[in-house]
């Protein structure tokens, strides 16, 4: 248990910090997720097949290759991207972009794969009804979308939108290898030092099942907020 | 674009992809009968064991499975007792750990989707075969497991995807897979965006081939 406590002695503060890290980046990234799925999912609903294949390609291949390398992908690729970028403003200098920032991009833009399908999927399930009663109601095209669909897209979206919730937060522990310190880094570095890995490595586990379970009873309850009359 | 690169990295690539496959293989076989015992004991009346087994894959799905590999690579090796024993000579060996990984973690999956395919099937069903005189034992093989195969193809098949592409964490443990050989040559080449379009592009064949298998599977299964 002393290998738990705060302070200098023990690693408690330092898996403390590394857990609100790992939270930190799963909010970030379902956060930017959500982003990438704002503009995916019309694109995916048009009827443009240039726009239906563009969004079509993005989900399939992010659904399609290990997360592992996209994250190897964005670490040796974004440094050199940024670069380029900046080089054409006329910046030359070596550019270093923090490991929170590729971790959260390149965990965001696979959550927001699976977060387009899930948004185009409850979309596609909402009742023909509903929208032609909106344009019956005469409402204006953000009133349409944001009082009547919207509401409706979220009840149905929310259990599969926690379950990309617990992938992208299970996704984040791969972000260990760039080297930004969350659970899985930190586990590791006390591991190193103590010569105690299986007591850290499976207290990592307990910490991500808090995490799940907590997540679980949280969405449970939007899911009965947003069921309200149904 | 650097074409060479991408070249002649192909042939080394899709070298490593057979260790992808073989990891894959390997785990989904175990994977498949650990799922089938824990389905079956969650579908047990008796409590505890019904209990145990909702813990298990509650723990494996709950868990990141780079957690649950280190725990085995790193931590089980920990164990004194464990090195003088005859499992030891497995154990220390990276590409087992990463097989007995994967398939505890599919096996979570699995016996899931199990569970709920064999709910699905209707009691009268099962009480057609108990009229006709047929023993539990041929109900359960020849009526319950087919019906729950054919349910559970479509989730099975995005639990192989899945698990396709989390044999790239074998990849952390020194196992050179597709993914591990592609790091290396990110690592040495600096040209991550060629490595990545010939890496991810074998990624995509290879799930674009198990996903029409399915589709496959799926139709000939099917009632009508």
């Amino acid at each position: 248990m002393e290998l738990l406590a705060f302070g200098d002695t023990g690693w408690g503060d330092e898996l403390f910090y590394a857990t609100l890290m790992t939270i930190a980046v799963s909010i970030t990234a379902m956060f930017v997720g959500f982003l990438f799925a704002l503009i995916f999912t019309p694109l995916k609903l048009s009827k443009n097949k240039f726009l239906n294949f563009i969004a079509n390609s993005y989900t399939t291949i992010i659904r399609g290759v290990p997360e592992l390398l996209v994250i190897y992908l964005f670490f040796f690729g974004g440094t050199g991207a940024v670069m380029f970028v900046a080089s054409m403003f006329g910046y030359n200098e070596y550019i270093e972009i923090n490991a929170f920032i590729t971790g959260a991009f390149a965990i965001g833009i696979i959550s927001g794969a699976y977060s387009t399908e899930v948004f185009r999927g409850a979309i596609q399930s909402i009742d023909k009804g509903q929208f032609e009663a909106a344009n019956v109601l005469g409402l204006n095209k953000f009133g349409k979308f944001f009082k009547i669909i919207l509401p409706q897209t979220l009840r149905l979206a929310i259990p599969n939108l926690s379950n990309v919730w617990q992938i992208t937060l299970k996704d984040t522990s791969l972000i260990s290898v760039t080297g930004l310190v969350e659970i899985m880094r930190q586990s590791y570095i006390a591991a190193g030092s103590t010569r105690d890995p299986l007591f850290f490595y499976s207290f990592a586990a307990v910490l991500y099942l808090l995490l799940t379970f907590v997540s679980m009873k949280l969405i449970n309850r939007l899911e009965v907020k947003y069921s309200r009359g149904y | 674009m650097d074409l060479e690169l991408m070249i002649n990295s192909f042939p080394k690539l899709l070298n490593a992809a057979v260790i992808t496959l073989k990891l894959l293989s390997v785990s989904l076989i175990i994977g498949l009968f650990i799922g089938l015992f824990f389905a079956i004991l969650r579908l047990n009346k008796n409590i505890f064991i019904n209990r145990f087994a909702y813990g298990y894959s509650y723990v494996f799905r709950g868990t990141p499975l780079l957690v649950q590999i280190f725990i085995i690579y790193f931590g089980l090796g920990q164990i004194e007792y464990l090195r003088s024993t005859v499992l030891w000579v497995i154990l220390k060996e990276p590409y087992w750990c990463a097989i007995i990984a994967f398939a505890l973690n599919t096996g979570a999956y699995t016996s899931e989707i199990l569970r709920s395919a064999f709910q699905t099937i209707k009691p009268g069903i099962i009480e057609a075969g108990k009229s006709l005189g047929i023993s539990n034992k041929v109900i359960f093989y020849k009526i319950q497991i087919p019906i729950a195969v054919r349910q559970s193809l479509p989730a099975y098949g995005n639990e192989i995807i899945l698990m396709m592409k989390g044999t790239s964490l074998a990849s952390t443990v020194t196992i050179m897979d597709l993914t591990g050989v592609a790091k290396y040559i990110i690592s040495t080449t600096f040209k991550p965006i060629e490595v990545f379009i010939v890496a991810g592009g074998i990624y995509l064949f290879m799930t674009f081939i198990i996903h029409n298998v399915i589709k496959y599977l799926e139709k000939k299964y099917s009632f009508n």
